[in-house]
């Protein structure tokens, strides 16, 4: 979960034109709803974005900085934009939001699984659950048929009760 | 990166995190398009796509790895992956080898994923801020690759002769490479000393070798307990040669253009 606390009107503002930016890969989802931005800071003379990847190789980086850049550039609250990318902290699966989950489920993305209760105790906090919610039918009785898939941060399940093939954002 | 090495290291211990960031940037890289050469043919249409991602993923880190180092050393993280000579490269002999067939590279995956994850745990508890997010980071993703490894390992190993013979063989032929993944680096002394590698390569390597050989032993029964060597990180081939001449293909075409 992001927390978003708006010192200001200037930082609402930027907080504002960060949620209409779509994510490249996914457009149903916002870069704000995907945990994508870890920080924003502002004074006159620059506003600086913490850019945190989804995956380290995503192709779509670049893309989002060139967006952000292009975006917070028109609102003029400062000279300059300067976008960094970083690991600090990582981004994990836990960062979407959940209006980000419900918005992934509705344009047919089954949303990271979130460490059930019980199940996930003991086991290393990085381990793979192959477990997906058809964002179709709801149903769990699901197969995971393959971990990797289309772009970097998406595997491929089956849905055994409405025989729907889908995609589930990857749980890291 | 915000936590930039540069302002808070002398120049020794800079020398020393170069040699390190560019050992495992140049196994990522080399890896990767190994891996990159199955897209398209691999056996079935599942791997195709989970190879082409896993390959995918890792030149994703050695840029990262790249871009550190440019940081560190003032340089241009495309100049270090493409403008270099094949013998100033330095990851390790086990990725020398041509891609080979399907057991070839389920062996060499199985023995690199293993050896990464290891080496990982380490580089997350490096002095250097940068490089223990990134190595954090990507080691939630490496958790799926060692997963896919571990899973075609034992595919093969309890399916037909065929699969299991060639999987037995490219072990056996890969094993004394394997080792140099954890071949000493010239400045290491430097690197424990400053925290920049939490633990020595030594001590990586048995570690690493006490976990695979009792999970191989079935497979292949006499491995022998190997050390690394001295030139583990320097010998080149002429399968590598190749490979390295394909992958700056472009980059030499038109050297100084901005893509």
């Amino acid at each position: 979960m992001v927390t978003i606390l708006a010192s200001d009107a200037r930082e609402q503002r930027i907080w504002a034109a960060l949620a209409d930016i779509a994510d490249p890969e996914i457009p149903a989802i916002s870069v704000v709803d995907l945990g994508v931005i870890g920080a924003v800071t502002v004074d006159d003379a620059r506003v600086r974005v913490k850019l945190l990847p989804t995956f380290v190789g995503c192709p779509a980086i670049e893309v989002m900085r060139q967006q952000i850049t292009e975006r917070l550039s028109e609102l003029n609250v400062a000279d300059a934009v300067e976008v960094e990318v970083s690991f600090t902290p990582p981004w994990t699966s836990e960062r979407i939001t959940p209006a980000g989950r419900e918005r992934l489920r509705l344009s047919g993305f089954a949303p990271p699984i979130t460490t059930p209760a019980g199940i996930g105790a003991g086991l290393d906090e990085l381990a793979v659950l192959p477990i997906a919610e058809c964002p179709y039918c709801g149903s769990r009785n699901t197969t995971l048929e393959n971990p990797f898939g289309p772009t970097l941060c998406r595997a491929i399940y089956h849905c055994a009760d409405c025989r729907q093939p889908f995609e589930q954002m990857k749980r890291v | 990166m915000a936590e930039s090495p540069v302002a808070t290291l002398d120049a020794t211990a800079r020398g020393a995190l170069a040699e390190l960031l560019l050992s495992v940037a140049d196994d990522e890289f080399v890896i990767g398009f190994w891996d990159s050469e199955w897209t398209g043919i691999a056996p079935m249409l599942e791997e195709d796509v989970a190879t082409s991602s896993i390959a995918q993923d890792e030149i994703g880190h050695a840029k990262a790895l790249y871009e550190l180092l440019a940081t560190l050393t003032d340089d241009d993280a495309d100049r270090i992956a493409y403008g270099r000579d094949a013998d100033a490269f330095r990851h390790a002999a086990l990725l020398n080898h041509a891609r080979g067939d399907w057991a070839f590279s389920v062996a060499r995956r199985y023995l690199y994923e293993t050896a990464d994850a290891v080496r990982l745990v380490a580089l997350e508890r490096s002095a250097d801020a940068s490089l223990a997010a990134l190595a954090g980071k990507m080691r939630r993703e490496e958790t799926y690759h060692l997963l896919h490894a571990d899973a075609w390992l034992r595919r093969l190993s309890e399916g037909a002769p065929d699969g299991r013979e060639r999987l037995a063989a490219a072990v056996t032929t890969l094993w004394p490479d394997a080792q140099e993944v954890f071949a000493p680096l010239a400045a290491e002394e430097e690197l424990v000393r400053s925290g920049l590698l939490a633990t020595p390569m030594r001590a990586l390597h048995a570690e690493w070798q006490g976990r695979v050989t009792p999970i191989l032993e079935p497979l292949a029964p006499d491995l022998p307990p190997l050390a690394p060597s001295i030139d583990g990180r320097t010998r080149r081939t002429d399968d590598f040669r190749w490979l390295q001449s394909e992958i700056t293909t472009v980059y030499r075409s038109e050297e100084g253009a901005l893509w």
